[in-house]
């Protein structure tokens, strides 16, 4: 398959731009609930609009009632969430809890999936325990008691926590907190008792919560996927999530980048225009070349990924963590070139640089994920 | 796509058939390359055969048409034979700057009487072709030369200097850049094909910190051009005054080429084999060097994974027509980098500039040979500034 997008996908991606920057734009969303305080820290009625786009389930199989799209076409609707820093469930929702959903059983399939579909539901994924991305390491606990589970531990990092009808929870039902075995998922709804958020705004104006839950009691049908063999549910959701996180991630480079090449071209120091500066322009092109190849990496990833092939895993952590690099060169340029107004909260860039820091940290930095190449690479 | 699976299966047996076992080996020298030439000799009788058997499927260009010694492959069918090609680890029967270079531009620009007459003699080996364009001062700024050839009627007098000229003193034949209008800068320059064994031409080789001399120094005084070889064969490329248009054309190719986005070596992660390369030097991988190769391979496989899609665009016109530049810049930086990293796995013994362990030198030769990667075929300053007007379209400085 070509690395670019076939006609249908140019055609979407069209769409989506459109819809997104007029719809999704920093000052009618982003910068409207932010100021508002916003306890959720997005809109509603965006993401119903999302829902009658046919944005919401657009990785939802056509037998479920879904568009039975690929990560190619996720991908596109994700980037240009990522170009207009727009606020909106779809990473958590309709990639992540999706994704898991696909490994669930018919019953919960018909609980959540529709109200997914309809833009009515917001879902969020309980994965981390610590500040930083560990999934290797699960402690929270769920111990059968009757004819299901009672699940105590804690989460953090609960992106929409606080907003979501329905929580997928990662839990371990057996073995050692490291053991990569004895994990099962949950789907944990809104109102169960026992369930409680601690709600933080983060740097980038969006919600999360640091979830907490005490015997929780849940019916065996909360069951996603097989009891103590819910790794393979939690990986396939979280190469899904890191695939879009990267495309994410992607729109907020461009973004950035565009922002800060059209400021070169207009602000006049020294009775030059600073895009005239060479030691500006290198810098530009270079940023240029680095956003284009993480770019390309994330397209591979997303293919790879559609395909089925083995190598996607290997694949989507080289691209989240170039997109992380690419991305923080971006706004780190952004900023400075923008010189003091970039500093300023009524210039936009400095969005940029807060959602690149947040999306980043999110299912893996840089860091991690270059480890992760370095172990699939078997060093 | 079932043709081209035939296509595949014809191309394996005939491989099979005709790619003696000796060159399926990895280029360990200089003398296991072949670079054809009145004076080239083959170092056995495999080479021989293999070119011999190339030429006649016309495999030595296989995208070039029939006519004039290529295959006529499409894209298609010539990524299959590359790929064919690399899983039996085939050498290329033939290395050759008529190929790369010249051939692109004569396809492209040439007339028909110089296109039966060179590619055909390029795609046989017959003659061994470089190229004259930088000259003392003038390197990336290539408009500014000054190599003069001075119009006399039926030829010219070409008087100047070329300079990393490279394999000058091999070579039969120079493409060359030649100042023949000293008013007009970019509209001043001829594109000229001619004999080095002309009187007045000289080459000097020009010792590198690698240690050897691919490069040399190359010198007209007062060497007779003339300007047609016969009847539709011009010596000059393209338009008198024009050369700067075939120039362009040609830096495009080696920028390409260059870059390796065709599927060089850049492209590859390290890592894996590095730990391998420590563990045969009986020890591990520093955690801080661990960690830059880790980041190193992000890059090279996030770049793969451009080159890819430069190639996908490039075959339905996709690409931005600047790409190249960006994908040397960034290939050659990365290139860089590998071996930086490779001397630092292999530590002291990777600075043995003579010994059997390296076979005499290799590791250290090579990292100082990239060092060239991001200089020649226009700096890495240059393709940045390519970038920033022609794609980023910033103001002109």
């Amino acid at each position: 398959m070509p690395l670019y997008h076939n006609e249908d996908q140019a055609m979407l991606a069209d769409t989506a731009r459109g819809f997104m920057a007029e719809e999704g734009n920093i000052a009618k969303q982003l910068r409207h609930w932010r100021d508002r305080n916003c306890k959720d820290g997005f809109g509603h009625a965006l993401w119903k609009q999302m829902a009658e786009m046919g944005f919401t389930g657009m990785l939802v199989e056509e037998a479920d009632g879904g568009l039975g799209m690929g990560h190619v076409e996720a991908g596109i609707v994700l980037e240009e969430i990522g170009r207009n820093l727009t606020p909106s469930p779809f990473l958590t929702s309709s990639v992540l809890a999706a994704t898991a959903l696909k490994h669930g059983s018919d019953d919960l399939k018909g609980r959540y999936l529709p109200g997914l579909i309809a833009g009515d539901s917001v879902f969020a994924v309980a994965i981390d325990e610590t500040a930083k991305h560990r999934p290797s390491r699960i402690a929270t606990r769920a111990d059968k008691s009757g004819n299901g589970f009672r699940l105590n531990g804690a989460k953090t990092f609960v992106i929409h926590g606080g907003s979501a009808d329905m929580v997928v929870v990662a839990a371990r039902t057996s073995g050692g907190d490291e053991d990569a075995d004895g994990i099962t998922l949950f789907a944990v709804p809104k109102d169960v008792a026992g369930l409680s958020h601690d709600h933080v705004r983060l740097v980038d104006s969006s919600m999360a919560t640091h979830m907490r839950l005490d015997g929780v009691e849940l019916d065996g049908d909360a069951v996603i996927g097989e009891i103590d063999g819910g790794r393979a549910v939690l990986d396939a959701m979280l190469l899904a999530g890191r695939v879009g996180a990267a495309a994410e991630g992607v729109g907020v480079a461009r973004g950035a980048m565009d922002m800060t090449v059209d400021y070169l071209k207009q602000r006049k120091q020294f009775g030059k225009l600073i895009g005239e500066f060479q030691a500006l322009q290198h810098r530009a092109s270079h940023l240029y070349s680095e956003v284009e190849i993480a770019r390309a990496a994330t397209i591979k990833a997303q293919q790879l990924l559609d395909g089925g092939s083995a190598h996607a895993d290997l694949m989507a952590s080289v691209a989240k963590a170039k997109v992380a690099k690419a991305a923080r060169l971006a706004v780190q340029e952004g900023v400075q070139m923008h010189g003091g107004i970039g500093m300023t909260d009524e210039y936009d860039i400095g969005l940029y640089m807060k959602r690149d820091r947040a999306l980043a940290e999110f299912l893996g930095d840089a860091h991690f994920h270059a480890n992760r190449v370095a172990e699939l690479s078997g060093y | 796509m079932a043709d081209l699976e035939q296509f595949r299966t014809e191309t394996r047996a005939w491989l099979e058939a005709n790619c003696p076992p000796e060159m399926r080996e990895p280029v360990r020298g200089e003398d296991d390359i072949y670079w054809g030439g009145r004076n080239a000799t083959f170092k056995n009788d495999a080479q021989k055969a293999w070119l011999e058997a190339c030429i006649a499927k016309g495999y030595t260009v296989p995208m070039w048409p029939k006519e004039y010694g290529g295959a006529g492959l499409s894209a298609p069918e010539a990524k299959v034979l590359r790929e064919e090609m690399g899983k039996i680890g085939a050498r290329p029967p033939l290395s050759s700057f008529g190929i790369w270079m010249l051939g692109p531009a004569l396809l492209h620009f040439g007339t028909e009487g110089q296109k039966q007459r060179f590619l055909n003699e390029i795609a046989r080996g017959e003659i061994r072709w470089c190229q004259g364009y930088s000259e003392p001062g003038s390197g990336s700024d290539l408009v500014s030369l000054q190599t003069f050839g001075e119009d006399k009627g039926d030829h010219w007098v070409v008087n100047g200097q070329k300079i990393w000229t490279s394999y000058a003193d091999h070579a039969d034949w120079i493409f060359c850049l030649v100042r023949t209008d000293k008013e007009n800068k970019y509209g001043g320059i001829t594109f000229m094909l001619f004999d080095m064994a002309s009187e007045g031409v000289t080459t000097k080789p020009i010792k590198l910190i690698s240690g050897s001399s691919p490069f040399c120094e190359t010198f007209f005084d007062n060497v007779k051009v003339p300007k047609s070889y016969g009847d539709d064969v011009p010596a000059y490329v393209g338009t008198i005054n024009r050369g700067w248009d075939v120039a362009k054309y040609l830096l495009g190719h080696e920028r390409e080429m260059i870059s390796g986005a065709d599927g060089g070596e850049r492209q590859a992660a390290i890592g894996a084999m590095m730990k391998r390369h420590a563990a045969r030097l009986g020890d591990d991988l520093d955690p801080v060097l661990r960690a830059e190769l880790a980041n190193f391979d992000v890059d090279a496989l996030a770049y793969a994974a451009m080159g890819e899609k430069f190639l996908d665009e490039i075959k339905v016109g996709k690409a931005h027509p600047a790409q190249p530049n960006m994908m040397k810049y960034a290939g050659t930086e990365l290139n860089k980098r590998r071996h930086e990293l490779m001397m630092a796995v292999g530590g002291s013994r990777s600075l043995e500039w003579e010994s059997e362990a390296t076979e005499g030198g290799k590791p250290s030769k090579s990292w100082l040979r990239t060092k060239a990667n991001s200089i020649e075929g226009g700096t890495s300053e240059v393709m940045l500034n390519v970038i920033a007007k022609r794609i980023l379209d910033l103001p002109g400085a």
